[in-house]
C-alpha cells in the first residue's frame, strides 16, 4: 500500500526526534573513545615543585581516579570547583589535576585562590596531553578505575545535579 | 509601547486565524457562501496585524528600544543601521515573526490574486494556510515572544552575533524564509485538494508559480550563504554539507520536482497524487528545516536557539501538519486517479526522470542528514556521515539527470522521438565528449572525475544551446529577430535555468581539480608564486571599525610586472560580543578568484597567511544567478500573468466523500 509509505515514514521520524529530546543528551557532547581503554601515556611536571612527576601509573594505583583537566583562565572551571572539593572528602576516589594550556604561576594563583582539591597535580602547558586526552575544552573529567582503565568522561563542568546524577552513579558502579 | 501595539497585534491575528482556520471549512462543507467568503476578510487582517507586529518589531530595533528583551539581547547602538534593521529577523523570535508575516503575506497575495479561483476552493487553501498561521502564531505567543519587557531596560544592549554583521548575511535568512514560506502556498493548494477530493489541471496551474517563485527565494537564499560561507569563513570552501545547510537543499530539491511535476500535471492530467505529494514533502521540509535549527536534536554551526521545550513544541506542530496532511493523502490518493496517458519517449517521462532523480537525491541527502541520529538512537555510539557520502551520492544521481536534461526539452509532449532529438542534440554530445578527452589527454588520465564533470557541464551548456537554436530552425522564413522574440518567457525562463545549471557544475568540478592553495608564513616583503601570481606581503596595520577592531594584512598581486591588485584581509574582533572573524580579499578575475586570508602573528614580524587561486569558482554564483533569472522570467510569462483562461471552467465540484 504505498500511499501508506509517507504516513508511515513521518511517524518513524516524528518518533525519533521525540525520542532523542526526551533522552537527555547535549548534541555537543561527542562520546570520549578512551571509554574502556587504557590511559594514555604521559608524564607532566607537577605544580608543585617538590612533588614528583605526573605518569600514568599514577592512574591505577588500585584506587578510582579523577583527573580533571583545568586552567584559571576557565570560567566554569570556577564554578564546578566547589564540587572538586567535596569530591577531595570523598573516601571512595582520589582527585587529581592537570593544568591545561596554562601558566604555571597563574594555576598555582588559582589553587591558593579557591582551595586545592588534588591530590597530585600536572601542568601540560601546550595542550599535548590534552590532545592525547582528546579534551575538546576544559573543564572535562576523566573516571579511571583502580586498573588505569578511563570509564567515564564527563564533558564540561560538574555543576547543578550532575555530580549527583552522573559522576556519583558513575564511581559506585566502580565499586 | 511600540511593544505593547506588537503583543497586541500578534493577539488580535491569532483571533482573526482561529476564525479563518475553521469557519470557511464549515461554510464549504454546508455551501455557505458568507462563511466561506469570510477566509478572505480573514487571511488580509491576519497580514494586516502581523505587519503592525513586525513594523513594531522592526522599531523596536532600529531605536535601540533596550526595555524589549529581545532587542537588548540581539542589538547594540554601535551597530550600522542595515545590521540594525536585519537584527530584526537576525534571531530566534523575530525569525519567527517573520516566517508568519510571509505567511499572512502570500495568503492574503492568494486571496487578491485568486479571485478567479472558485470561492469553494479558495475558501479551503486560505483556511488551511491559517491553520499554518495559527501553529506558528501559539508558539511564537506561548514560547518565543518577541516582546517580552525587560525592567529595568539596560543601557546597552548585548550585540548580534558578529557573524551575522554581514551584508550577505543580512539577506540570506529573508531569502531562505520566503522561499520556505512559498512553498506553504503550495502545500495549502495540496490539502484544499486531497479535502476536495479532486486535482484537476487547474490546480497545477495554479500551484506552479508558486512553486517556482519559492524555488527562486530558495535558489538565492542558498547561494547567498553559501556565498557568505566562501568569504567569511575564510576556509575556501563553500558548502559543507552541514545539516542546516542540507534543510535548506532538501526543500529546494522537492521544490525543482515539484515545479516540473506540475508541468505534467497540467498538460496531461497524470502524475496527480505524485505532484499532491511533492508539494506536501516540499512544505515538510521546510518546517523540517526550521526544526532542525532550533531543536537541539541536531548540532551545527547554524543552531542558534536551541531549547527542549520549543522543540517538543514544533514537533508537536511539525506531527500535526505533516503527519495530519500524509494521512489525509493516504485516505484520498485514490481518488486521483490520471485521465491522461503519455508515451515511454515524451516530454512527460523526461520529467519523470527529472523527478526520480531529484527527490531520490533529496531522500538520500535525508538519510545522511539524520543517519547519526538513527545510529545513535540505537545505541550503536556516535558516528558523523561527511562530504564524501554527500559528494558520492551528488555525482551517481545528478550525472544521469544532467544527460537526461540535454535531451529532455526536445522530446515532444506525449510522444516523442528520441532519434530525431538525439540528432538534434548530437553536435553536444560531441561538444562534451571532446572537453572530456582534452582534459584527460592535458592531465595525463589523473582527473577522471574532473574530466566527467567538465564533459557533462560542456555537454548541458551546448544542448541547452542547440535547443534553442532549434526552435529557431522550428520557424523558417521568420528573420532571425522575429523568430527570437516567438520564443516565450517560459521558453527563455527553461534555457536559462538549466545553462545556469550548467555553469555551477562548471564552476564545481574546475574550482575543486585546480585550486592552487598556500599555506605559508610570510614577512613583509615576501612574495609567494599562486598559480601564477605573484602576492607581495606588504604589512599590516590596524584598523578600527564601527564596533571591530581588526588587523589588516596587505598584499600587492603580480601577474608578471604588471600590478593587478591589492587584496586586504582581516582578522577582525568584535567588541560586543566578544568574538573573531576572518574577512577573506577576494579580487575576482575571469579566470577564477584571487583570495587571500590574513592569520595569526608568527614569531619576528611575520603572519601566517593563506593564500589561494581557485579558478572559475564564479560560475557557482553566476549559475545560481540564471537559475534566479530564469525563474523569474518564467513567472512574467504572459500565461502565468493572466491566470486562467475563463473559458476552461474549474471542476471543483462539492463531491466529496
Amino acid at each position: 500500500m504505498s500511499r501508506f509509505v509517507p504516513l508511515i515514514v513521518v511517524a518513524a521520524l516524528v518518533a525519533l526526534f521525540l525520542g532523542m529530546m526526551l533522552s537527555d543528551r547535549n548534541p555537543n557532547e561527542i562520546d570520549s573513545v578512551l571509554i574502556g581503554r587504557e590511559a594514555p601515556e604521559f608524564s607532566l611536571a607537577s605544580l608543585d615543585d617538590a612533588s614528583p612527576a605526573l605518569t600514568q601509573a599514577d592512574l591505577s594505583t588500585g584506587k578510582p581516579v579523577l583527573v580533571n583537566f583545568f586552567a584559571s583562565w576557565c570560567v566554569p572551571c570556577r564554578a564546578e570547583h566547589e564540587n572538586l572539593m567535596r569530591l577531595a572528602g570523598d573516601y571512595r576516589v582520589e582527585v587529581i589535576g592537570i593544568a591545561y594550556k596554562n601558566e604555571k604561576d597563574q594555576a598555582i594563583g588559582f589553587l591558593n585562590e579557591l582551595g586545592n582539591p588534588f591530590s597530585k597535580t600536572g601542568l601540560d602547558l601546550d595542550g599535548r596531553v590534552g590532545i592525547d586526552w582528546g579534551v575538546s575544552g576544559v573543564p572535562e573529567t576523566f573516571l579511571i578505575d583502580g586498573d588505569g582503565i578511563v570509564r567515564y568522561r564527563h564533558w564540561g563542568p560538574i555543576v547543578g545535579d550532575s555530580l549527583e546524577t552522573r559522576l556519583l552513579p558513575e564511581l559506585e558502579a566502580l565499586r | 509601547m511600540a511593544g505593547e501595539i506588537g503583543h497586541f497585534a500578534l493577539l488580535l491575528a491569532l483571533m482573526f486565524a482561529l476564525v479563518g482556520a475553521t469557519v470557511p471549512h464549515i461554510g464549504a462543507a454546508r455551501g455557505n457562501a458568507a462563511f466561506m467568503a469570510l477566509a478572505d476578510r480573514a487571511i488580509l487582517a491576519q497580514f494586516a496585524m502581523a505587519a503592525v507586529a513586525f513594523a513594531a518589531l522592526t522599531y523596536a530595533f532600529v531605536t535601540s528600544d533596550f526595555s524589549v528583551v529581545n532587542v537588548a539581547t540581539n542589538s547594540h547602538t554601535l551597530k550600522p543601521l542595515l545590521y540594525k534593521i536585519s537584527g530584526t529577523w537576525g534571531n530566534h523570535e523575530g525569525s519567527l515573526l517573520f516566517w508568519v508575516l510571509n505567511l499572512t503575506l502570500f495568503g492574503a497575495l492568494v486571496s487578491w490574486r485568486g479571485r478567479k479561483l472558485p470561492l469553494r476552493f479558495r475558501s479551503r487553501v486560505l483556511a488551511v494556510q491559517s491553520t499554518l498561521i495559527l501553529g506558528f502564531l501559539l508558539f511564537i505567543i506561548f514560547t518565543s515572544n518577541p516582546f517580552l519587557r525587560l525592567d529595568p531596560a539596560p543601557f546597552e544592549g548585548n550585540g548580534l552575533n558578529p557573524l551575522l554583521q554581514d551584508p550577505g548575511l543580512a539577506f540570506h535568512p529573508p531569502m531562505l524564509y520566503l522561499g520556505y514560506v512559498g512553498l506553504s502556498v503550495a502545500f495549502s493548494f495540496a490539502v484544499a485538494a486531497l479535502i476536495e477530493g479532486e486535482v484537476t489541471p487547474l490546480w497545477a496551474r495554479w500551484v506552479r508559480p508558486w512553486a517556482l517563485l519559492a524555488w527562486v527565494f530558495l535558489t538565492g537564499g542558498i547561494a547567498l550563504g553559501s556565498w557568505w560561507a566562501y568569504y567569511e569563513l575564510g576556509w575556501g570552501g563553500w558548502w559543507f554539507w552541514d545539516p542546516v545547510e542540507n534543510a535548506s537543499f532538501m526543500p529546494w530539491l522537492v521544490a525543482a520536482a515539484l515545479l516540473h511535476s506540475a508541468i505534467v500535471v497540467e498538460k496531461r492530467d497524470a502524475l496527480k497524487s505524485w505532484t499532491i505529494l511533492l508539494a506536501i514533502i516540499a512544505f515538510s521540509l521546510s518546517l523540517l528545516g526550521t526544526f532542525v535549527v532550533r531543536s537541539g536534536v541536531i548540532t551545527s554551526v547554524h543552531a542558534f536557539a536551541n531549547d527542549p521545550a520549543r522543540g517538543i513544541f514544533i514537533l508537536a506542530f511539525l506531527a500535526i501538519v505533516v503527519g495530519g496532511s500524509v494521512t489525509l493523502y493516504a485516505w484520498r490518493a485514490p481518488k486521483l486517479a490520471p485521465s491522461g496517458l503519455f508515451g515511454v519517449v515524451s516530454r512527460e517521462s523526461a520529467l519523470v526522470v527529472n523527478n526520480i532523480f531529484l527527490s531520490t537525491f533529496a531522500a538520500v541527502v535525508l538519510v545522511g542528514t539524520l543517519y547519526p541520529l538513527f545510529v545513535e538512537a540505537s545505541g550503536a555510539g556516535q558516528i558523523s556521515v561527511g562530504p564524501p557520502f554527500f559528494e558520492y551520492a551528488a555525482a551517481v544521481l545528478m550525472s544521469p539527470l544532467i544527460v537526461a536534461l540535454g535531451i529532455g526539452p526536445l522530446l515532444a509532449w506525449k510522444r516523442g522521438n528520441v532519434s530525431r532529438s538525439v540528432q538534434i542534440v548530437f553536435p553536444a554530445l560531441i561538444v562534451g565528449f571532446v572537453a572530456a578527452i582534452v582534459l584527460v589527454w592535458r592531465t595525463s588520465g589523473d582527473f577522471v572525475m574532473t574530466a566527467f564533470g567538465l564533459g557533462l557541464a560542456a555537454w548541458l551548456v551546448s544542448s541547452v544551446l542547440l535547443e534553442i537554436a532549434n526552435r529557431l530552425r522550428l520557424r523558417k522564413g521568420a528573420s532571425i529577430a522575429s523568430a527570437l522574440r516567438k520564443i516565450t518567457r517560459a521558453q527563455w525562463g527553461m534555457s536559462m535555468a538549466h545553462m545556469g545549471l550548467g555553469f555551477i557544475l562548471l564552476g564545481i568540478t574546475i574550482s575543486e581539480a585546480f585550486t592552487t592553495e598556500e599555506l605559508t608564513v610570510m614577512a613583509p616583503g615576501d612574495t609567494v608564486d599562486v598559480a601564477g601570481y605573484d602576492f607581495t606581503f606588504e604589512g599590516v596595520a590596524p584598523i578600527v571599525g564601527p564596533n571591530y577592531t581588526a588587523v589588516r594584512g596587505f598584499f600587492t598581486v603580480y601577474e608578471g610586472e604588471t600590478i593587478l591588485t591589492s587584496l586586504m584581509p582581516e582578522d577582525r574582533v568584535y567588541s560586543n560580543p566578544v568574538m573573531t572573524t576572518t574577512e577573506a580579499a577576494i579580487y575576482p578575475l575571469f579566470s577564477g578568484d584571487l583570495y587571500a586570508v590574513i592569520g595569526e602573528a608568527a614569531s619576528s614580524g611575520r603572519w601566517s597567511v593563506r593564500l589561494y587561486f581557485k579558478p572559475m569558482i564564479s560560475g557557482l554564483w553566476l549559475g545560481a544567478f540564471m537559475m534566479m533569472v530564469g525563474g523569474v522570467l518564467s513567472l512574467s510569462d504572459r500565461r502565468l500573468r493572466i491566470g486562467l483562461p475563463t473559458g476552461r471552467k474549474a471542476r471543483v465540484s462539492g463531491a466529496s466523500a
